[in-house]
């Protein structure tokens, strides 16, 4: 096995709103093609993460890097470039409420490519096909439910084919059913387009259905305390907060 | 009807402090504090164990368990042993999962109370952020500007189309009905000084320019701010509250070209044609006094107002209300783009945006009539 590109690079990363630290020391890698879970509980500063990682909010300290280029270093306009290629699904969908689902996914692609309005109606019907929601095209967000939000949030993040998509707690308001689904559609998309994933989330059912590799962030040590596949770290791992938030809390403190 | 909730202090030797919990401990009945017992301790140093006894208990609810928490509490600080042994299951139960995850010391909000100085200080460098804030706004609104005579603007279209129409055609029926009624009221007033020296006929002069000069555009830009400006600040408010303007930064689409910049050009190409129309609205409203109630002819009251209103006084009428339209569009999109997350934050956007607009507006009148003053027109 060829040893694997990598994509992110997280080193020494601080967070902190004002004089409040969340968390402090952050180092670990996203390789290409990872399914990369960022857990730990309620919050531990799993969306603030996700919001420095994608360019919304500077870090206190500490570098991130896309392959060589120091993401919050480099001028603004090259961290627009990095972050196009990139997609993301928000925690409540995020979509344009005054914009049907077609124009919501079709924006991304009528101001960042040349094709004609044909092809974009094509790919549009496409990507939300992709995620079941064929024949929604001329519904507006308010009118479908909150799963489907969610699932035409992930069509809107896929518009530009992305070479990496970040999801804040996709399985967060879901039925089990749907969540499972919504799991299914990561993995199909990261196996068959080779697409990085980058997942926000502590429902379990999806760590260890979906996760290739993860970073724990402890809340009470305010520092991640392990990272690698979610599977191997549960069994390895002896750090008593890890294990009990991998076990459900049934594995009380050692 | 049960028995209020009573405590009974009992002491079995030395050390040990026997609490007997009786009756109904609901909550909105009158219940023993926990102090009581904390005084006993007190008045007896040598106190090392209070043993509760809640066999007598009729009914409890959440009025027992923050009794059970206070003196709980107070045991851990005082390093008393506390035997809950001998109250109802339930009710332990319910103590043990209260006080299974600690208090998270920093997490409480510190109860900061500045001094009158410190306060001060405060509020000057959050006046110069704002001030900071504001001159930054302006420059990236008027890097928007910019780009779109360049032609390279992402907006759409439609957007733009709709915003038109929602600010010009849908804003008729309330401008028409407060210019008119301006113009009847300036009317009035100056109809009543002018009879004196029986020059009726001047109240055609003194509508029409106070109209097309000033007062049309006024009146227009504070309907506008408050129709208007509010909901820029509430739309965009709710757009930052649902993480869509997170959205469009992430794809790389600026929202001051996206969102301002549409609402900013509708504005500013409507509103001279709303001032137009509030301008002969406000005629109106000073010719329906002139004609019923001073009985000057209608041809006459028209030739007056003619000759009296010239092309500037309806020019500066007009920059003016130009100048407004850019000012409540901008004062909306600024408070709604720096909306916190929360319904009450939208709230407070909407107000500010109203308060920022009209403030403007009214500034800006008062530099307009100043530098009009000094060129002499």
């Amino acid at each position: 096995m060829t040893t694997p590109a990598t994509h992110i690079r997280v080193e020494n990363l601080t967070m902190a709103y004002g004089d409040y630290v969340l968390m402090r020391d952050l180092t670990f890698t996203i390789n290409r093609g990872d399914i990369f879970i960022v857990m730990g509980g309620s919050g531990c500063g799993k969306s603030t993460l996700m919001t420095i990682l994608i360019g919304l909010k500077a870090p206190a300290r500490g570098k991130v890097f896309y392959g060589d280029v120091d993401f919050w270093g480099a001028e603004p306009e090259i961290r627009d470039r990095i972050i196009r290629r990139a997609g993301v699904m928000y925690q409540s969908g995020a979509l344009w409420s005054s914009m049907t689902l077609a124009e919501n996914v079709a924006l991304p692609l009528e101001t960042y490519t040349t094709l004609s309005p044909k092809q974009i109606r094509e790919v549009v019907a496409l990507k939300l096909a992709l995620v079941g929601l064929a024949g929604f095209e001329e519904f507006y967000p308010s009118e479908i439910s909150g799963g489907m939000q969610k699932r035409a949030g992930i069509a809107r993040a896929m518009a530009l084919d992305p070479e990496i998509l970040f999801f804040d707690e996709p399985s967060a308001g879901l039925d089990p059913v749907s969540a499972r689904r919504l799991d299914d559609l990561i993995l199909e998309l990261n196996e068959s387009l080779g697409t990085t994933m980058v997942v926000v989330t502590h429902e379990l059912a999806s760590i260890f259905a979906i996760g290739s590799n993860s970073v724990f962030l402890d809340v009470s040590k305010r520092t991640m305390t392990a990272t690698g596949n979610p599977r191997q770290l549960l069994a390895d791992s002896k750090d008593p907060n890890l294990r009990l938030f991998l076990t459900r809390g049934e594995e009380s403190a050692l | 009807m049960t028995a209020p909730g009573e405590l009974v202090l009992e002491e079995v030797g030395a050390d040990t402090l026997r609490v007997v919990l009786t009756g109904a401990w609901q909550l909105g009945g009158v219940l023993p504090v926990a102090e009581t017992v904390q005084q006993q301790c007190a008045s007896r140093p040598g106190v090392r164990q209070v043993v509760l006894d809640g066999r007598e208990i009729s009914h409890w609810d959440s009025g027992l368990l923050t009794f059970l928490m206070n003196l709980q509490k107070f045991c851990a600080r005082e390093n008393i042993r506390l035997d809950t042994e001998g109250l109802p299951a339930g009710a332990r139960r319910l103590l043990a999962l209260a006080t299974a995850v600690p208090e998270k010391k920093d997490a409480r909000q510190a109860d900061e109370r500045a001094s009158f100085l410190a306060s001060l200080g405060n509020q000057t460098v959050e006046l110069w952020r704002s001030a900071a804030d504001l001159l930054a706004f302006l420059g990236d609104a008027v890097v928007a500007v910019m780009r779109l005579l360049a032609g390279r603007a992402q907006y759409r279209r439609a957007d733009l189309w709709l915003i038109m129409q929602a600010v010009s055609a849908q804003a008729v029926p309330i401008v028409s009905l407060i210019s008119f009624l301006v113009g009847l009221i300036l009317a009035f007033i100056g109809a009543i000084q002018l009879q004196l020296f029986g020059a009726q006929i001047y109240v055609a002069d003194l509508v029409g320019i106070a109209m097309v000069r000033l007062m049309a555009a006024i009146m227009t830009g504070i309907v506008m701010a408050g129709r208007t400006g509010g909901a820029f600040a509430a739309q965009l408010g709710t757009m930052q509250v649902n993480q869509e303007i997170d959205a469009l930064k992430t794809l790389g689409i600026s929202p001051m070209e996206f969102l301002v910049l549409p609402r900013m050009l509708a504005l500013a190409l409507m509103m001279p044609l709303l001032c137009l129309y509030a301008n002969l609205m406000g005629i109106l409203g000073g010719m329906v006094v002139g004609v019923w109630l001073l009985n000057i002819d209608l041809i006459q009251y028209y030739n007056e107002t003619a000759r009296a209103v010239g092309l500037w006084n309806l020019g500066i009428g007009l920059f003016s209300g130009f100048i407004f339209g850019i000012i409540v569009a901008l004062s909306g999109c600024m408070r709604g783009m720096q909306c916190g997350r929360s319904a009450s934050a939208v709230g407070d956007a909407a107000t500010s945006a109203v308060v920022t607009a009209i403030v403007g507006i009214i500034l800006s009148t008062a530099l307009i009539t100043i530098v009009c003053n000094i060129l002499g027109i």
